[in-house]
């Protein structure tokens, strides 16, 4: 047999970790695309002191604390407020209508990072009358960055690019009455916070949360391989009213899964779906 | 000297940033639509641009040019554009991936994000070029790709619009060409033909 490189070897180990993680801690990382995992994964060895991903393992395996910070390497947690300013504008001239014949409407952000798409989300429907109208469930597998969503503070140095999303985003109002600037921080404001329920969930190995009027999950599913895919759209299938909107990152679609007969596109170029009346 | 005889390609990536696109144009422009290998290309360009570049090379150049897609599988003969405000990497199955991590080298897409996951998959059968730009990113791309065995071009400084990303590439590493941009597309063609 041929000499492996030691790119062949390192893609074994990822693979073993993986596997080995998921057995002992039930996080299942084994269908995530693998360029942006090495590209982590070697970023947290780097910093972690051990040589190889296989002479990490054994420690992984065995120290929590130790898999937390691999968890919290591996996961992508970027985010900003109002990220794609016309995917906003589009929600509140396109969709807010539609939530407005509800007496109550139910918000699912998947994989909400630090929370700025939902506290974003929070604001829009604030301005759009539906104060008391609505609740936002956001969930991430990472709880450290939950912590830092329920906190709902952030650097002052990123205020000024969330502000200029949010006008071009069509917010109504001015964006720092919604935030009281301390030292270098900013910390968004209460009301905000009250309607949005915070909460550890992994699409990957988690059951669905029912009845939804609006889902979405952006810039999450580009991290996963086909079948988790597959996986995570049948668990917002299931938890999507009918006539409910899906919404994906600008870069996504919902072109050849499995459900996607069942969508129809509400809003071209901006990801956004609906869940039909009639099965095709 | 036969150095690239009987060596096979896969692949080429661009990285591009200041003077971007009369560079991309010019490049680009001299390939024939029947070109050889896949090109994934980064130009650092704002973060609410939209795939306007892609179509404007697109209508300019003969090679077919398009913003890149998610889970897109790369294809001989055409371009692929790294989306504003996404880093652009290379799966091993050859299809494109995105990532919204942060920046890197003050970029996104970064040339180093797209060149490293490039040379994980294709080690010496990719040919990184790293055109005008200032800063310093692609540097790094440009080293990996050398150190995994494939080939460097690097636009020659003098040549360049902004000459700080070819120099900070040329201090970290020898190139195999250095080259002024009207000469790529022929260095291209001798290099996929196995004619250097
Ligand atoms: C790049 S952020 C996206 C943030 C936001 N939606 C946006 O577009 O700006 C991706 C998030 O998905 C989370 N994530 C990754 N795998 C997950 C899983 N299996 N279940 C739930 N969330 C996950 C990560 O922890 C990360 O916070």
């Amino acid at each position: 047999m041929t000499q492996m490189t030691g790119d062949e070897i390192s893609d074994i180990e990822i693979k073993l970790l993986m596997e080995g993680l998921f057995q002992v801690y039930g996080h299942d990382f084994r269908d995530y695309s693998e360029a942006s995992l090495r590209r982590r994964l070697n970023q947290w060895l780097s910093t972690s002191g051990f040589a190889t991903i296989s002479l990490a393992q054994s420690q992984l395996l065995r120290d929590r604390a130790l898999f937390e910070t691999l968890l919290r390497g591996i996961t992508v947690n970027v985010s900003e407020m109002f990220r794609d300013p016309s995917f906003f504008k589009a929600i509140r001239e396109h969709i807010v209508p539609y939530l407005k014949t509800y007496p109550f409407v139910k918000i699912w952000h998947a994989g909400c990072a630090s929370g700025e798409e939902a506290y974003s989300m929070a604001i829009l429907l604030i301005e759009e009358g539906l104060q008391g109208r609505f609740r936002i469930y956001a969930t991430d597998i990472n709880e450290e960055v939950i912590q830092k969503a329920q906190g709902g503070i952030y650097p002052l140095q990123e205020l000024q690019h969330f502000t200029r999303n949010y006008q071009n985003a069509g917010g109504t109002g001015s964006f720092s009455d919604y935030y009281t600037a301390r030292y270098d921080h900013a910390i968004l404001s209460a009301n905000l916070r009250e309607n949005i329920v915070f909460a550890a969930h992994s699409l990957a190995v988690d059951a669905d949360f029912g009845e939804m009027n609006m889902i979405l999950c952006r810039n999450v599913m580009i991290y996963f391989k086909q079948p988790l895919k597959e996986r995570v759209l049948a668990l917002f299938d299931s938890s999507l009213i009918t006539g409910g909107f899906l919404c994906l990152g600008t870069k996504e679609t919902l072109d050849n899964r499995n459900i996607s007969s069942q969508y129809e596109t509400i809003v071209p170029r901006m990801q956004i779906y609906r869940k039909r009346y009639a099965k095709k | 000297m036969q150095r690239n005889s009987g060596k096979t390609f896969k692949a080429i990536v661009i990285g591009v940033s200041t003077g971007g696109v009369t560079a991309l144009k010019k490049l680009l422009g001299g390939l024939p639509t029947d070109f050889p290998l896949p090109i994934l290309v980064v130009s650092h360009i704002s973060p609410d641009s939209d795939d306007g570049l892609a179509v404007l090379l697109d209508t300019l150049c003969s090679i077919h040019v398009k913003e890149a897609n998610e889970g897109e599988l790369i294809m001989p003969g055409t371009v692929y554009l790294a989306p504003a405000n996404y880093h652009l990497l290379l799966e091993r199955d050859s299809t494109i991936a995105f990532s919204i991590d942060s920046p890197v080298n003050f970029a996104r897409p970064s040339v180093d994000v797209l060149f490293e996951s490039a040379a994980d998959v294709y080690n010496k059968t990719l040919i990184g070029i790293l055109l005008t730009g200032a800063g310093n990113d692609g540097s790094k791309g440009m080293l990996k790709i050398k150190n995994r065995g494939g080939t460097v071009i690097v636009q020659d400084p003098v040549d360049a619009e902004m000459d700080s990303m070819p120099k900070s590439a040329l201090q970290l590493l020898k190139a195999d060409y250095v080259v002024c941009l009207k000469n790529i597309p022929e260095l291209l063609h001798n290099i996929v033909e196995g004619k250097l």
